[in-house]
C-alpha cells in the first residue's frame, strides 16, 4: 500500500488578514502560511493505514511557508518520503486547478495506490484539488471521507453527507480520497524527533512542472466582513440597568 | 507506546539529574505519595512508581495515563528523606517517555503545538506579543535595535504578554519599575515562552528550542540582569538555561523590589486596610530550593494598612495552584480524573484564615484562583491580586493602576 499525501499551505488566521489596497486581494507579503488542518488529518489517516497494512507514505508539498519544517515533522511522524515542489512563486497562492496539475506532474512517477488529501483547504474552501487530481490520474474520487478500510485492491470508505447522513462506498484502487477527519486527531511528535529527522532524513526536491491549465479563474476583489453595528453596553447599578432596559423596550414599542 | 524496559527507563531517570542515582536508595516510605496533591487519584504515585520499576513492570506504568495529574510542584521531592530528585528526575522523565510513545491528552497537545508554532502556549500571534504595552501610560521600551544598555531586561512571559487578566499585572509592574527609576526593556516579538512548563510536561526538546531562541534574542542586547514576574521563567533561566550557554543573573521582581525597599516604600502612599494572605508559588519557593519566601512578605508588609496573615500551608508547605508541569493546560483532564481542584482547597484555606485578599506572585495564579473564588462561591469575600497590583494600588491609587 503506497499512499501519497499532498499538503497545501494556507494563511494562518491567527494573524490579522489584510487586503492589499493596490490589488484588492489578500495581502500575502507578511502572511504566515501553515499546513491546512484537513491535510494534517489526511496524513494521520495515511499513517494509520500504513501501520495497519504496511507500505509507504509519501508527503508532497509546494515550496512555501515553513515547508521544510512541515515535511520533516511528517517524516518524524512516520512518513517515509518527503517531496518538495520548487520553482513557482507559491507564496502568492495558486488556484485549485493549477495546484492539481502541479501535484499530478510531481507524483506521476511515484508508486501510488491511494492519494489522501484534505477534502478542502481552509483558505479557498474549493474542495476541487482531490477531484481534479483524480481526473488527471484517471482514477475514482470520493470526498468528505471519515473512515477508510482497505481490503485487497479495494477500499471501503465512509462519506459524510449534510444532515448527519453517512454512506458506505466501495471503490477500486488506486483512488483519491478527500479526508474530512482522520480516525484519531493528528498525532503529536516530540520536538527532539523532529530535530533528529532534520539531521538524519532528507527532503527530495522536484522542480514544479506546470503543464498548462487553460481554465483558471482570476480573483477580482476580496473584502473583509463589514463590521456589524456595535452592541450598546448599559452601564450602572443593576437597578439603573433595569430601568434603561425598560426604557429601551418602551421606546421600541415592545412593551406598553 | 514507548518500548523502553524498566531498566532502560531507570537509566534515563538517573542520567536526568546530578543526584539521579539516589532513586536506588528509595525506602518506600511513601511520604512522597502522601504529600502529592493528586496522589490520591494516581495509579502510580511516586512510591508506587518506584516499586513498579523495581518489579520490572514499566509496561504497566505506561498503560496508565494518570502521570498527567503530576503538576511538578516539587512537594514530593521536598519531603523525600533520601533526597531523590523525584520531580525533575523521575516524574518529568516519565512524562517525556509518555510523549515519545504518543500518549498525550488532547488539551496538552494543543498547548505544546502552539508553543512550537507560535512560541507561546496560548496560540497567539508572536507579532502581537508587545501589543499590551503599546500606548500605555508609561513607556515600556522594546529592545529591538537598541544599542544602549538597560539595567533590567524584563522577561514578561506568555501570560503576562497575552492573558487579559495577567496583562494587568504586567501594567502594574511597568508603572512600579518606572516610578522606581529603573531602566528596563522588553524583548517583545523576539521573546518566546520560557519553556519551563513545557519541559516539566516532558517536552525537553521543545524546551531547548524555546530556550535557545530566548538566549539568542537576549544575546543581542546589553543589560545587567533579567527581571521577571514569572517564577517559571525565573526557575528555567536560573537552573536550566545555563547549560545552554546563558550566563546572566535572573531574579523575580519580588527579590529586586525587596532589595530596593528604601526606594519603593516612600511611593506606597495610599493605605490598603486589608487582611492579606500570601500564596507561595512552587517555582519561587520550593522548586530547586529557590527559597524566595521572605521577599514577597516584606513587600506586602511595606504597604501601609496591610495586615499579613498566614494560611496553614505556607512557604515550603505551600499547596500548588495546579498550573505547573503542564497542569495549566490539563484542567479538563485533571477534573475528569481527580474531581478536585487544588485552587479550591487553597481559596477555602485563604478564607478560613480570615484573609480578604489572596496575594500571589505568579502569572498562572491570578486567573486560576479567581476561577476558584467563583467556583467555591466566595465572590465578594475574597479577591485575588498579584503583589505588584497591590503595590501599584498603594502607590498610584485604585483608579490609576491601569
Amino acid at each position: 500500500m503506497n499512499i501519497v499525501v499532498p499538503i497545501k499551505f494556507v494563511p494562518d488566521p491567527v494573524e490579522d488578514l489584510q487586503i492589499d489596497p493596490s490589488s484588492g486581494l489578500l495581502d500575502r507579503s507578511f502572511l504566515r502560511l501553515i499546513p491546512s488542518e484537513l491535510d494534517e488529518h489526511a496524513l494521520e489517516q495515511a499513517l494509520i493505514l500504513k501501520e495497519r497494512h504496511g507500505g509507504t507514505v509519501t508527503v508532497v508539498a509546494c515550496d512555501t511557508g515553513d515547508v521544510d519544517e512541515t515535511l520533516f515533522t511528517a517524516l518524524a511522524r512516520g512518513a517515509d518520503r518527503a517531496v518538495k515542489i520548487t520553482g513557482d512563486d507559491f507564496q502568492q497562492g495558486i488556484g485549485s486547478r493549477r495546484m492539481a496539475a502541479i501535484i499530478h506532474a510531481a507524483i506521476s512517477g511515484e508508486p501510488c495506490d491511494l492519494v489522501l488529501t484534505g477534502t478542502q483547504a481552509l483558505d479557498d474552501m474549493d474542495g476541487f484539488v482531490g477531484a481534479l487530481l483524480a481526473e488527471r490520474m484517471g482514477v475514482p474520487y470520493i470526498g468528505y471521507v471519515t473512515k477508510v478500510e482497505i481490503a485487497g485492491n479495494k477500499a471501503a470508505v465512509r462519506k459524510e453527507y449534510p444532515g448527519g447522513l453517512n454512506a458506505e462506498i466501495e471503490t477500486a484502487l488506486p483512488a483519491v480520497l478527500g479526508i474530512q477527519a482522520a480516525e484519531k486527531p493528528p498525532r503529536y511528535v516530540v520536538t527532539a524527533k523532529v530535530m533528529e529527522a532534520m539531521k538524519s532524513r532528507r527532503i527530495d526536491e522536484k522542480p514544479g512542472e506546470d503543464p498548462g491549465e487553460p481554465f483558471t479563474f482570476p480573483d477580482l476583489r476580496m473584502a473583509l466582513p463589514e463590521p456589524a453595528r456595535r452592541a450598546e453596553m448599559l452601564d450602572g447599578s443593576p437597578a439603573q440597568v433595569a430601568q434603561k432596559i425598560v426604557a429601551l423596550l418602551r421606546e421600541r414599542g415592545l412593551v406598553g | 507506546m514507548s518500548e523502553a524496559t524498566s531498566y532502560e527507563f531507570l537509566e534515563k531517570v538517573i542520567a536526568a539529574t546530578p543526584d539521579g542515582a539516589y532513586i536506588r536508595k528509595c525506602l518506600q516510605c511513601g511520604t512522597c505519595s502522601g504529600i502529592c496533591p493528586y496522589g490520591f487519584a494516581m495509579d502510580y504515585p511516586p512510591r508506587a512508581l518506584i516499586a513498579a520499576l523495581r518489579a520490572d513492570d514499566f509496561h504497566g506504568v505506561l498503560e496508565s495515563d494518570t502521570i498527567w495529574l503530576c503538576v511538578s510542584c516539587f512537594a514530593c521531592a521536598s519531603v523525600c528523606p533520601m533526597k531523590i530528585p523525584l520531580t525533575r528526575g523521575l516524574l518529568a522523565t516519565l512524562k517525556a517517555e509518555m510523549l515519545v510513545g504518543g500518549s498525550i491528552p488532547a488539551e496538552l497537545q494543543t498547548a505544546l503545538s502552539n508553543s512550537r508554532r507560535y512560541g507561546n502556549a496560548l496560540g497567539e500571534s508572536p507579532r502581537k506579543r508587545a501589543d499590551w504595552a503599546r500606548d500605555f501610560t508609561v513607556p515600556v521600551p522594546v529592545m529591538a535595535g537598541r544599542k544602549d544598555p538597560v539595567e533590567m531586561l524584563w522577561f514578561v512571559g506568555d501570560y503576562g504578554s497575552y492573558h487579559p487578566r495577567v496583562q494587568l499585572v504586567s501594567k502594574a509592574l511597568a508603572k512600579l519599575m518606572h516610578a522606581m527609576g529603573m531602566s528596563f526593556g522588553i524583548l517583545g516579538p523576539e521573546e518566546n515562552s520560557d519553556g519551563d512548563t513545557q519541559a516539566f510536561a516532558g517536552e525537553w526538546g521543545l524546551f531547548e528550542l524555546l530556550a535557545r531562541k530566548n538566549i539568542r534574542a537576549m544575546s543581542r542586547y546589553q543589560f545587567r540582569e533579567v527581571i521577571t514576574g514569572d517564577p517559571h521563567a525565573f526557575n528555567a533561566m536560573k537552573h536550566e538555561y545555563p547549560r545552554l550557554g546563558f550566563d546572566k543573573r535572573v531574579r523575580h521582581y519580588a527579590q529586586v523590589f525587596a532589595e530596593r525597599i528604601d526606594i519603593l516604600r516612600p511611593l506606597l502612599k495610599n493605605p490598603l486596610p486589608l487582611r492579606v494572605t500570601y500564596h507561595d508559588p512552587c517555582y519561587l519557593g520550593r522548586a530547586n530550593d529557590n527559597g524566595v519566601y521572605e521577599e514577597p512578605r516584606l513587600l506586602l508588609r511595606a504597604i501601609p494598612g496591610v495586615e499579613l496573615v498566614e494560611m496553614d500551608h505556607n512557604r515550603v508547605m505551600s499547596i500548588c495552584c495546579g498550573g505547573g508541569g503542564g497542569g495549566m493546560w490539563l484542567d479538563g483532564f485533571t477534573w475528569e480524573k481527580a474531581h478536585a481542584r487544588t485552587t479550591e482547597w487553597r481559596v477555602r484555606e485563604a478564607v478560613e484564615c480570615g484573609a480578604q485578599v489572596l496575594a500571589v506572585a505568579c502569572p498562572y495564579e491570578t486567573p486560576r484562583f479567581e476561577d476558584a473564588v467563583k467556583s467555591t462561591g466566595n465572590e465578594g469575600r475574597l479577591i485575588v491580586r498579584d503583589i505588584a497590583e497591590l503595590l501599584a494600588e498603594s502607590a498610584f491609587g485604585r483608579e490609576d493602576v491601569q
